[in-house]
């Protein structure tokens, strides 16, 4: 098993390094740079600019000094547009943000939309399975970018509950609708998958017996029905913690949260070449380490995997 | 954008008369009662780019560095001139060199006097290559003495033509004589720099925590992309007079979020989206506001080479701006109150008279029928009709106006325009290397005079993306940057401009807000929407 | 963002997958039936025929194109914009004064076109890449299924942004997109099952007999790959939808005067709060529709091809 691990880790760095070479030729080959405006530069104005940041050097070089400078030092280099800032210092303000709500959101999601699945499965064909699945399927075809303005209308302008937006902090109140918002439809997926894998696992043989054997109904479910539920489900999450966090700029347009999800769009629309790259090579990282998590979990599920 | 009217605070005056807790700040009337809590909160759409002065480039930022520093000129309510940290100036009557007088009890925020030195050095910086801000050009713009060579790298940025005499005297020598040099100092990248703090802790030096200013606010907090807060600077020499204690900047990317929370009561100021000007005029009078801006709306013709043949027959250019019914852009696209465009240059400019051009006196009918005997003239027709290709840059407010307009010209002329959305960096980079037929364009005046637009059409404007080239209009631009009388040269200029018709002028700028009735003193007479937040106040409710 | 459920798509085409080879031809007789007697399947494929019938036949009807402007109606919509049968609006109209209906109509066409090309295209990749890795197997599959590792890795974001700035946008570049990130998954899925089949009796006597290696690849392993592609490619439609509205979102969709059920419900939502509730509702009734009867077919599907559990 820890030789499995390590074994993960050694290939994820060659993964990664491909990632940033990859994303670095592709960011540099979109028309337009980071210092195209509409008021176009002098010459000896963009020249300048140029040489800061190094963009004068052919890209070969660029990309030499950009991975030393990673690997030397941890610095992922300065944003192009935002000249206060660095990129380490975007990441460490964005990600805790897209991090906690992103959290919250994956845990509703799971806890909420495993337990309606689990509920509707139980109940098979009773209106309580109709209402969780029609719930589970509307969650899921809505999309959620229209969430934002709506929750916005509803509990800050017509109710007068909550805050329209901001982060102070993660307080609570300012949580709750980054967190609805981004979980709705995960949710409703969560909630699918897990009934028609409960069914499934309810009709098969090994449950029968337990049932045979004269098992109360709900220590059947739990000592016996659940892992086997849960094993698609798993594989399902793991890919979703990551698009939580990575697929949220509608979060942090409509709610102000200041999280990573806009920094990187907006940075792809901007050529800010660092901040793009920096994020993607979090993100890339993510990636690997959640897969790698989740084979892992897969495992503990499942114990015909053996690696 | 942003402000509220005289009117809406005249009718506050009347009712709120009552208990004379009034502060005696200049620029609050007589029976104004404040409110206690002088927060001024206001939306912008995206995260400013820095609060550096002298790398500072965009508008969201250009207002909080107004706010947290001050140079030597600042802009009253009516875009004039009034002192900053100078109180007078003098000029030389080559107007080749400028010397500013400073006040001796301006100080940073940290107790440190404003000197000269403060300037000498901020000048410098923004020149320097080493600092390589974008906004060197304006350096440059100013026309110091070496700034171009000091640009170029070829000169020490200690030769820029800007010396302190002493503390309080700042001597400018220029390269070529500016009358409306003195204005140009209330551009962000003129403010002084502390050089002690700069020098201390580098680029962090902007962060909330290092940050030393000299205008009448600090910067407290910056959360990127949710909030900045500036604060009252007890330093500042006008501490007194000013009233609003606290200024946050909040950022919504939607519009239409942004208003449901100006409606909820989070927000003193946000823009009014597209079309909804109207329906929130009717709900809110007293709230939503438009005024004039110093910008215009155009599309450009590409007649350059690359651009397609029939774009080089000035009577299908002309057809098609004829056919333009801007009525219907203004007041059913917009809705905004902005003011249709027969010109290039808009109205609102300081001392420009917009000349009576044939169509501004024709009926829209007339125009129309206008352009079809153009386009026929042309040799375009049912059996041969015109189409081509209009860019414009992804917005939901920019598709609007070219939907509408090839709507317009396909019912009127039967030309069939397609419509091409372009992301803004490649748009950019499109229109800039002539690869369009037909482009949209906006400019913004950089100050308060004809010649910032119609320098876009001189033939070796760099921002000239559709490549008109007319010896008569660069000639004439020529003459007006001498000359004491500029009105006749400007009408000829915009006279050609209609009889070439190189670009489709649509529209100007109104900037259209909802302003809270409790917020005092709005500029809305100031074009250029210079504000500064020591002059407002918040009135008791 | 929405590809989140296609690790799960994985898991259930691997169940299918052990399934089918075996079974042969009688297999999908056997699948068609199950498939009629699913009644949530079936009631959505007629829910879907209806909006497919309704996009071909509802032109006829309309009174305005989806381009046009009503002029005299353009500037109040909240107050003169509500559908009317009278007026020949039947869905009102859209912020500039243009007819919803058609509006409607073309974009429920652009969307399901979004979805069954994206979702063609990510199948041909996807297939073909995952059939050759696993068909040929050693340093040439592992390292072709490298390259799927890293590509999963670069988020999608990034990748639709940059193909859309990069390519300039059109129906066919939008197109391209979604295919190019829809067919990662697929190859995986594509792959495994072939190295599976490979290993089969009936290959080896085929290669035995001398057939040769591409004909084995298009005439054996294809056939015997159907019943997993067909069951991803339906669960991928509505992702393609999905994703393509997310686009829209962006401002990256497709140009006007063309629009997408994405970008109509985007607008929409936008205005809402003004009055024109209408804008948002009409699109979203399609789009909803089109993506729930989506998932019952898709699942009606895999019920079909996976007969484990009756």
């Amino acid at each position: 098993m820890v030789s499995y691990i390590f074994r993960r880790l050694l290939i994820a760095i060659p993964t990664i390094l491909i990632l940033i070479v990859a994303s670095f030729f592709l960011i540099h080959f979109a028309p337009g740079g980071p210092f195209t405006s509409e008021r176009p530069l002098p010459p000896a104005v963009l020249a300048n600019i140029e040489a800061r940041y190094g963009l004068d050097q052919p890209l070969w070089k660029q990309l030499w000094d950009y991975l030393t400078n990673i690997v030397l030092h941890f610095d992922f280099g300065p944003s192009f547009k935002f000249k206060d800032r660095d990129v380490n210092d975007i990441i460490a303000q964005g990600f805790p943000i897209s991090l906690t709500y992103g959290s919250l959101a994956f845990l509703a999601a799971s806890i909420v939309g495993i337990a309606l699945g689990v509920t509707a499965a139980i109940r098979h064909n009773s209106w309580i399975d109709y209402t969780a699945v029609s719930m589970g399927i509307g969650a899921q075809a809505l999309p959620n970018f229209i969430m934002g303005p709506i929750l916005i209308l509803v509990f800050t302008l017509w109710l007068g509950w909550l805050p329209g937006g901001g982060w102070n902090g993660g307080q609570w109140p300012y949580l709750i609708m980054p967190v609805i918002a981004l979980s709705t439809s995960y949710m409703g997926n969560i909630a699918r998958l897990t009934r028609s894998s409960m069914l499934e696992v309810l009709n098969s043989n090994f449950i029968r017996t337990a049932r045979a054997k004269g098992l109360p109904t709900r220590a059947v479910i739990w000592r016996h029905a659940m892992k086997p539920t849960l094993l698609p489900v798993v594989s399902y999450l793991g890919p979703v913690f990551v698009y939580v966090l990575t697929g949220s700029v509608f979060v942090d347009m409509y709610f102000s949260t200041g999280g990573l999800g806009q920094a990187y769009v907006g940075s792809a629309l901007t050529r800010d070449y660092a901040v793009l790259l920096g994020v993607t090579i979090l993100y890339g990282t993510l990636t690997v380490v959640v897969n790698l998590l989740t084979d892992l979990a897969y495992a503990w599920f499942d114990p015909k995997i053996r690696y | 954008m942003k402000h509220m009217t005289h009117l809406a605070v005249a009718t506050l005056l009347s009712t709120t008369m009552l208990t004379g807790a009034a502060i005696a700040a200049s620029h609050v009337p007589e029976g104004v009662t404040l409110a206690d809590d002088q927060t001024f909160t206001y939306r912008v759409l995206d995260e400013h780019s820095s609060v550096d002065p002298q790398v500072v480039e965009d508008v969201t930022g250009a207002e909080i560095v107004r706010d947290l520093f001050e140079g030597l000129m600042n802009q009253n309510e009516d875009g004039k001139l009034v002192p900053g940290v100078a109180t007078g100036f003098e000029a030389s009557e080559d107007k080749m060199t400028y010397t500013f007088t400073l006040r001796e009890d301006a100080k940073w925020s940290n107790g440190d006097p404003v000197t000269a030195g403060d300037f000498v050095y901020a000048w410098r910086r923004a020149a320097d290559p080493a600092l390589a801000s974008p906004y060197q050009w304006f350096i440059e713009l100013m026309s110091l003495e070496n700034a171009g060579e000091i640009i170029a790298g070829e000169m020490e940025p200690s030769e820029l033509g800007v010396t302190a005499v002493d503390d309080y005297t700042l001597e400018v020598r220029l390269t070529s004589p500016l009358p409306y040099f003195p204005q140009m100092t209330t551009h962000a990248t003129t403010f002084p720099a502390p050089q002690s703090v700069i020098e201390e802790h580098g680029d962090e030096w902007t962060k909330p925590e290092n940050i030393v200013s000299n205008g009448a606010y600090v910067l407290t907090e910056h959360l990127p992309n949710e909030r900045s807060t500036r604060e009252r600077n007890e330093m500042y020499w006008d501490n007194e007079n000013t009233i609003i204690d606290k200024v946050v900047a909040l950022v919504i990317n939607d519009e239409n979020v942004a208003l449901t929370r100006y409606l909820a009561g989070e927000l003193d100021r946000t823009d009014i989206p597209a079309g909804q000007y109207p329906q929130l005029k009717e709900e809110y009078p007293e709230e939503a506001t438009s005024f004039p801006r110093l910008c215009n709306y155009y599309y450009t013709f590409n007649v350059s080479d690359s651009g397609p043949e029939a774009f080089q027959d000035v009577n299908v250019r002309r057809a098609l701006a004829m056919a333009v019914d801007r009525n219907i852009i203004t007041e059913k696209v917009m809705q905004g109150g902005q003011p249709p465009a027969y010109t290039f240059t808009p109205a609102a400019v300081a001392g420009f008279e917009p000349p009576t051009l044939p169509w501004t006196e024709m009926s829209q009918a007339e125009r129309d029928q206008m352009a079809k005997d153009l386009l026929a003239e042309a040799g375009y027709g049912p059996d041969n009709p015109l189409e081509f290709e209009m860019v414009y840059n992804t917005s939901e407010a920019h598709e609007k106006v070219a939907v509408a307009l090839s709507q317009l010209w396909k019912s009127k002329l039967g030309v069939q325009a397609t419509l091409a959305n372009m992301e803004w960096k490649v748009f950019l980079e499109e229109r800039g290397n002539q690869n369009f037929e037909l482009a949209r364009g906006a400019w913004c005046g950089d100050y308060n005079e004809a010649s910032t637009f119609l320098d876009l059409l001189d033939s070796d404007s760099g921002y000239n993306d559709g490549k008109f080239s007319n010896e008569r209009v660069d000639e004439l631009l020529e003459q007006a940057k001498t000359s004491d009388d500029t009105t006749p040269l400007y009408t000829e200029v915009e006279e050609i401009l209609y009889e070439e018709m190189p670009v489709i002028p649509i529209y100007h700028y109104a900037g259209v807000y909802m302003l809270d009735t409790d917020l005092g003193n709005w500029p809305v007479d100031n074009v250029e929407q210079n504000w500064y937040s020591k002059n407002l106040y918040k009135i008791a409710e | 963002m929405v590809f989140g459920s296609s690790q799960r798509a994985a898991a259930i085409a691997d169940d299918v997958t052990d399934q089918i080879p075996v079974r042969g031809r009688s297999l999908l007789k056997d699948a068609q039936i199950r498939f009629v007697q699913n009644k949530a399947a079936m009631a959505s494929v007629v829910v879907l025929g209806l909006i497919i019938l309704f996009v071909i036949i509802g032109p006829l009807f309309a009174q305005w194109s989806n381009e046009e402007i009503d002029w005299d109606r353009m500037g109040n919509i909240a107050t003169e914009g509500m559908p009317s049968l009278a007026n020949g609006h039947y869905f009102g109209l859209d912020e500039l004064g243009r007819d919803l209906y058609s509006r409607v109509i073309q974009a429920t066409r652009t969307s399901l076109l979004v979805g069954l090309i994206g979702a063609l295209t990510a199948l041909i990749i996807g297939t073909t890449y995952g059939l050759v890795a696993g068909y040929t197997g050693g340093r040439v599959d592992s390292a072709m299924m490298r390259f799927v590792d890293i590509l999963l890795a670069i988020p999608l974001t990034l990748v639709i942004i940059l193909l859309l700035v990069i390519a300039g946008r059109s129906f066919f570049m939008l197109f391209v997109s979604l295919g190019a990130v829809g067919w990662l998954t697929m190859s995986r899925i594509v792959r495994a099952q072939t190295l599976s089949l490979k290993t089969r009796e009936f290959i080896e006597a085929a290669r035995a007999a001398g057939v040769s290696e591409v004909t084995i690849m298009i005439r054996h392993i294809l056939p015997n790959l159907i019943g997993v592609v067909i069951v991803y490619a339906s669960l991928l439609v509505p992702e393609m939808i999905l994703t393509e509205s997310f686009i829209s979102f962006l401002g990256l969709g497709i140009s006007e005067p063309y629009t997408s059920l994405g970008k109509l419900i985007s607008e929409g939502a936008g205005t809402m709060a003004y009055g024109t509730t209408w804008q948002l509702l009409y699109p979203l009734f399609f789009y909803v529709a089109i993506i729930i009867t989506m998932f019952f077919i898709g699942d009606g599907l895999r019920d079909a091809l996976d007969p484990k559990d009756r």
